[in-house]
């Protein structure tokens, strides 16, 4: 099957349902869920083909697109494990999610851009994962940026999705803008926007310790923008907004990965830098994991909750990227991106049942959405990290790489953070699914075609972790390039497994104490650290201080200067100044037109003369 | 005789060709104006093509009056249709195209 | 002799041609200018083409200045009053054509002949309409048939103007 229809079959499905088919809601869901499934089905003779042989040769397709002197881009394809470990994430987790959404949106207005959109963001994620050179994983990069974009604002007549998509959109430009600085840096020092090339010549050792360092942390930006890292992590919460699928195939699973994905795509390029860059890019993880585990237990909406942990979870992925584990990072995201889609499809089904997303308006839901509850557990589970679910393993090996290689201080950002995420999602099972009934109505289970692909999810929950149990051949590391220093192998180390699954033991007790046996009152600890209590509710104000000081402060600013100079310079000085010295120019012209034939007759013939005159002077 | 006798006689007729045109208010008149001047050039291209000894000139003439034929019956049709709508067939009248 | 016969002819051309922009009655400047045309083919003959003279009186004599009549005639134009007579612009236009007659006059009689001079001379031109037929048929052919489609153009483009509307029904060819 040739790999450019991975890229045509979503297009033209999002064009096709864009111009033909939108007014037949069924007919567009079926194309949209059509194109992702088969999409899915080219990728998997490529699965079985990786496991045959982990260390499959890269097999790279490119026709030039632009060549200008000094600048030649391809549009071009790069399947090596990596990308198929990703495609294998987008694609199965895209498809279950697609049919996920015919169940959940059913009746929706606008239920066929919604799909017409799920298509453009699988078309453009699948771009990012198959690019082979800087430009086009930038212009797909931008293109999931859209597609996220017109999700979040879905329901675009509601003022927050609306003000939820423009920030997305707007905070992803600061990080994107210094993505081009680094792609601008790159090809300056190298000639080049290939991977395989630029990779060629850092080997080669032809660019400079410091343009290493400042391209790498320029990419890096890129990356914080769209992983959601501190602090540019403002979008993630308020994304939100948009329908509860697009919430875990685009912010959870996905797109928010595609940030890891890049890092771990260009892994040479932050092997070669000074630890300097790498220490920054570990650091910026680990706050934000440790932040947004904290900022998890402000928050009372479902989903907000959810996304705070996806934020903890790319936290922890950046991290094991910037200690060197790479393998670990991308392993970490394959299988949060199983357990993330699948509480986020549990969320939905819940708010499917109660239609709100308040915790403390569910409670003891367990009897009715059994189905719901059960999967829900288990992503929960896998989520905290309890053996043998995946999350198990995958954060083991974050914790791993991040011990084993001297971040001590991280890697004890790292159980604590595994310990806060204990906490909270105990809460959040203990508060919706147990407990008292809060909730009002008659919630009832989800359709099978929501909950089929929560049973599903659920098992590759559970089971994915089985690529990276080490001892298991081939393992999770053989697919990962290695670069530099042999990240590659991992060893399974008892003190951090023990550490880690301790912490998380606690984090459980602890949250059962609280929210269960409510030995601790859970208002009362809220009184006690009040100051603290608000700051989390609060988002520790960084949401605050970027609406102060950079929206009102420097874009206010901006927006009046502009305003000034559109008013008063452009259009009083220049548009109406045109169009007064035009219109005067004409009203003096008029005179000219007498409507008398013979004065312009008299006109031409002197005009001759006049002509003829300069002829015998000249 | 030279060209220049011709060129001359050209000349004149070419003038009081343009004098009718920029003078006369009937547009018939205009018109025949119009077949001076006409008249003059074929006089000039003809002097030019025998004392050239070539015969471009000749073919020219040739050429030029199909054209002023072809003129003269559209001019007239014109004004024949302008006469019908506006009962007249003086220039001066004839300014609707002004501002 | 040659010369005699040519200032005759300049002579009646130029008064007829003054005749024709000055008198009042259309009727009178149509006779005029045909009148000024026959001494331009009279002047054709004298420049050895009998066949553009022979040309000349016939489609501008015969065919251009009937249809002068016939619109003088359609449209019942009387003699006219001195105030219809002349534009009003009388000043500047004699002028600028004043200047234009001594301008051209001084670039007239300053020029000469320096063009080299063409194989057809006065014993060639002897079997004219030959000469120039041939020439009309193989070098100028394409100009000649564009000519031709300009013809049909005009003719057409005649009729339509001067057609009255009609009732559709016409136009629509025969019914029943």
């Amino acid at each position: 099957m040739n790999i450019w229809a991975l890229l045509i079959l979503p297009l033209a499905s999002a064009v096709i349902i864009t111009l033909l088919t939108r007014k037949n809601k069924d007919l567009s869901s079926y194309i949209s869920i059509g194109a992702v499934v088969a999409c899915f089905a080219i990728v998997a003779p490529y699965i079985l083909k990786m496991f045959g042989d982990p260390h499959m040769h890269p097999e790279e397709q490119a026709f030039i697109w632009l060549d200008i002197p000094g600048l030649m881009v391809e549009i071009g394809t790069l399947i090596d494990p990596l990308s198929i470990v990703m495609l294998t994430v987008v694609t199965f987790v895209g498809s279950l999610i697609h049919i996920y959404s015919r169940g959940y949106m059913h009746g929706e207005e606008g239920f066929s851009r919604f799909f017409a959109c799920l298509s453009l963001f699988i078309f453009a994620m699948i771009g990012i994962v198959i690019s082979n050179n800087f430009i086009m994983t930038f212009i797909f990069w931008e293109l999931v940026g859209l597609a996220s974009y017109l999700l979040i604002g879905y329901y675009y007549q509601k003022p927050s999705a609306a003000d939820a998509a423009k920030k997305a959109f707007i905070v992803n430009r600061v990080g994107d803008f210094g993505f081009v600085l680094g792609i601008i840096v790159i090809f300056y020092a190298t000639g080049t926007v290939n991977f395989a090339e630029v990779a060629r010549h850092i080997a080669a050792g032809e660019v400079s310790n410091g343009t290493l360092g400042l391209a790498s942390l320029l990419i890096f930006c890129g990356a914080v923008g769209k992983s959601a890292q501190f602090p540019l992590h403002v979008w993630l919460p308020d994304a939100m907004e948009g329908p509860t699928p697009v919430s875990a195939l685009i912010h959870a699973a996905t797109m928010v990965a595609a940030g890891v994905y890049m890092l771990a795509r260009t892994g040479f390029l932050f092997a070669a830098a000074p630890a300097g860059a790498m220490e920054v890019i570990a650091y910026t993880g680990g706050i934000t994991a440790l932040m947004a585990a904290l900022l998890a237990f402000g928050q009372t909406d479902i989903k907000r909750i959810i996304a705070y942990s996806t934020l903890s979870s790319l936290g922890y992925m950046v991290m094991a990227v910037g200690v060197g584990g790479t393998n670990a990072g991308m392993f970490y995201l394959m299988t949060h991106a199983f357990f993330k889609a699948l509480l986020f499809l549990g969320a939905g089904s819940v708010i499917h049942a109660c239609h709100t997303n308040d915790i403390w308006e569910m409670g003891k839901l367990y009897p009715k959405l059994k189905i719901t509850a059960v999967t829900f557990i288990l992503g929960s589970l896998a989520m905290m990290g309890i053996f043998p679910f995946s999350g198990f393993w995958s954060k083991d090996e974050v914790l791993t790489s991040a011990f084993t290689s001297g971040h001590t201080l991280l890697f004890i950002m790292g159980v604590f953070t595994a310990f806060l995420t204990a906490v909270f999602m105990t809460k959040l099972l203990i508060v919706t699914f147990f407990g008292e009934k809060r909730y009002h109505g008659h919630p009832h289970e989800s359709p099978s075609l929501m909950t089929i692909p929560l049973i599903i999810l659920s098992i590759f929950a559970v089971i994915a972790g089985v690529v990276g149990i080490p001892g298991v051949e081939p393992s999770f590391g053989d697919f990962m390039p290695s670069f530099g220093e042999g990240h590659g192998e991992h060893h399974f180390n008892y003190f951090v497994a023990v550490t880690s699954t301790i912490a998380v033991f606690i984090g459980i007790f602890v949250g059962w104490l609280i929210y269960s046996k409510k030995a601790i009152d859970n208002k009362q600890l809220a009184a006690n650290w009040s100051g603290l209590y608000a700051a989390l509710v609060n988002r520790f104000y960084i949401d605050h201080f970027y609406d102060t000081v950079l929206v009102k402060g420097i874009y206010n600013q901006i927006a009046r200067i502009s305003n000034y100079i559109e008013v008063y310079i452009i259009i009083n000085f220049i548009i109406n100044g045109s169009a007064y010295l035009t219109r005067q120019t004409g009203k003096a012209l008029r005179l000219t037109i007498s409507g008398q034939l013979q004065h312009y007759a008299l006109a031409m013939v002197g005009g001759v003369l006049v002509i003829m005159m300069m002829y015998v002077i000249l | 005789m030279t060209i220049t006798h011709y060129l001359i006689l050209s000349l004149l007729l070419f003038s009081i060709g343009v004098a009718g045109v920029l003078l006369r208010r009937n547009t018939i008149i205009v018109l025949m104006s119009l077949e001076l001047i006409f008249n003059s050039v074929n006089i000039s291209l003809a002097a030019f093509s025998y004392f050239l000894q070539s015969l471009n000139g000749t073919v020219f003439v040739i050429f030029n009056i199909t054209v002023a034929a072809a003129e003269v019956a559209i001019g007239l049709a014109i004004v024949v249709s302008v006469y019908r709508s506006r009962k007249t067939v003086n220039v001066e009248e004839l300014d609707e195209m002004r501002y | 002799m040659e010369q005699i016969f040519f200032y005759i002819f300049a002579a009646v051309a130029i008064i007829s041609a003054l005749c024709v922009v000055t008198l009042r009655n259309p009727v009178h400047s149509a006779f005029s200018l045909i009148i000024c045309l026959v001494q331009v083919a009279a002047i054709f003959i004298l420049l050895r083409s009998p066949f553009l003279a022979v040309v000349q009186v016939f489609i501008y004599v015969g065919a251009v200045m009937v249809l002068f009549l016939f619109a003088v005639m359609v449209l019942d134009m009387g003699k006219e009053t001195i105030r219809e007579h002349m534009h009003s612009q009388t000043i500047p236009a004699v002028g600028i054509v004043v200047l234009l007659l001594a301008l051209i006059g001084w670039l007239i009689s300053r020029g000469g002949i320096t063009a080299p001079l063409g194989p057809f001379d006065e014993a060639a031109l002897a079997k004219n309409t030959e000469v120039i037929g041939k020439t009309l048929f193989t070098e100028y052919i394409f100009p000649f048939e564009v000519v031709s489609l300009l013809l049909l153009i005009a003719l057409i483009g005649a009729v339509v103007l001067v057609m009255k509307e009609r009732p559709k029904s016409r136009l629509q060819g025969p019914q029943a």
